[in-house]
């Protein structure tokens, strides 16, 4: 948690010095104005979910965060090295926990499995639909160096064949590698991905409710960290 | 306040930039920078910097206007050539 805090702290810091105030981000991400990842509008039910979620999903983040290692914006670079270095730790923790159920029983490894079936399509859109590189604005202010599909055929390679190895299936019967290399599969759904980043997943007003509440509780601490340094 | 820190990264490194932060005062972006910049003993040490602590110097007036200042100003090999001829050692010297 306090890796994650200390992430929005760096982020937020380059995004003042490009000239939006910090209290207008925070403004505009409890007023839902502001447009956070779609795994995060999805509800976690078992340890299956915080196990699969720290492993794969931060696996997937991994991927799109190291496209932004050579941002032309130099200080967003230098941040996102300690960033992805930090995510890194991310990933073995969540895969110790995958790998601690999958040694456990088998409702255990049941967990695992429903957590998969449960976060794949969420996965599969993660990395964004698979517009052309020199037609994604991203791509063109040289702000990641990877395109969309390029980062999900990365993921695919890198992760499928672990999860294959523990014995767990991945719930895509089009899934499959071909001669060339290059991964196939299902067409992610992109109604749901543009649904659920604009506020209308299961989780998302509930996400955003927390924050708020957390804004509000927390209000006295600034207050007394200001007036502690006047 | 914004201060900017560098981080070392080993003993006898230079600073490197790292990245910036906000405190209140010294004692906050302190604790902060310790927070976010060495906490799993990624560091050796920190500077932490008051933003306007630093004077930034990004105009350089050209006051030498000559080219023999500079190594890109000098060209050695014909003169060069020409010394070897005068005293016919050019078969035997190496070019350079």
């Amino acid at each position: 948690m306090q890796d994650e805090v200390g992430h929005s702290q760096l982020i937020y810091r380059v995004v003042e010095d490009l000239g939006k105030p910090r209290e207008q981000c925070l403004d505009d991400l409890i007023s839902g104005k502001a447009k956070f990842h779609n795994v995060f509008h999805y509800p976690t039910k078992t340890w299956g979910d915080v196990g699969v979620i720290a492993w794969l999903v931060d696996a997937a983040a991994i991927i799109s965060q190291k496209a932004l290692l050579k941002c032309s914006y130099a200080p967003y670079a230098r941040i996102m090295k300690k960033i992805c270095w930090e995510e890194s730790f991310h990933i073995l923790h969540g895969r110790d926990v995958v790998l601690t159920l999958m040694n456990g029983t088998d409702a255990q490894r049941e967990l695992v499995q429903e957590a998969v079936d449960r976060w794949w399509g969420p996965l599969m859109q993660f990395h964004g639909n698979p517009i052309a590189k020199d037609e994604d604005p991203m791509y063109v202010w040289r702000i990641k160096s990877q395109g969309n599909e390029e980062a999900r055929q990365q993921f695919l390679d890198g992760y499928v064949p672990q999860i294959w190895e523990l014995g767990l299936t991945v719930p895509d019967a089009d899934l499959r590698k071909n001669d060339d290399g290059v991964w196939e599969y299902t067409e992610p759904d992109w109604d749901e991905l543009r649904s659920v980043v604009t506020g209308h997943g299961p989780k998302s007003q509930d996400r955003l409710d927390l924050r708020r509440k957390a804004r509000e509780s927390s209000a006295w601490v600034r207050q007394v960290v200001l007036a502690e340094a006047a | 306040m914004i201060y900017e820190i560098f981080r070392q990264e080993r003993k006898g490194q230079p600073f490197h930039h790292a990245g910036s932060l906000e405190a209140a005062n010294h004692d906050f972006a302190e604790q902060y920078a310790k927070e976010f910049y060495g906490r799993r003993g990624e560091s050796e040490a920190l500077w932490v910097v008051p933003r306007e602590a630093i004077i930034e110097v990004d105009e350089f007036v050209d006051e030498l206007k000559r080219n023999y200042h500079r190594v890109d100003g000098y060209s050695l090999k014909e003169k060069l050539r020409r010394a070897r001829e005068r005293v016919g050692s050019a078969l035997v010297a190496r070019d350079r």
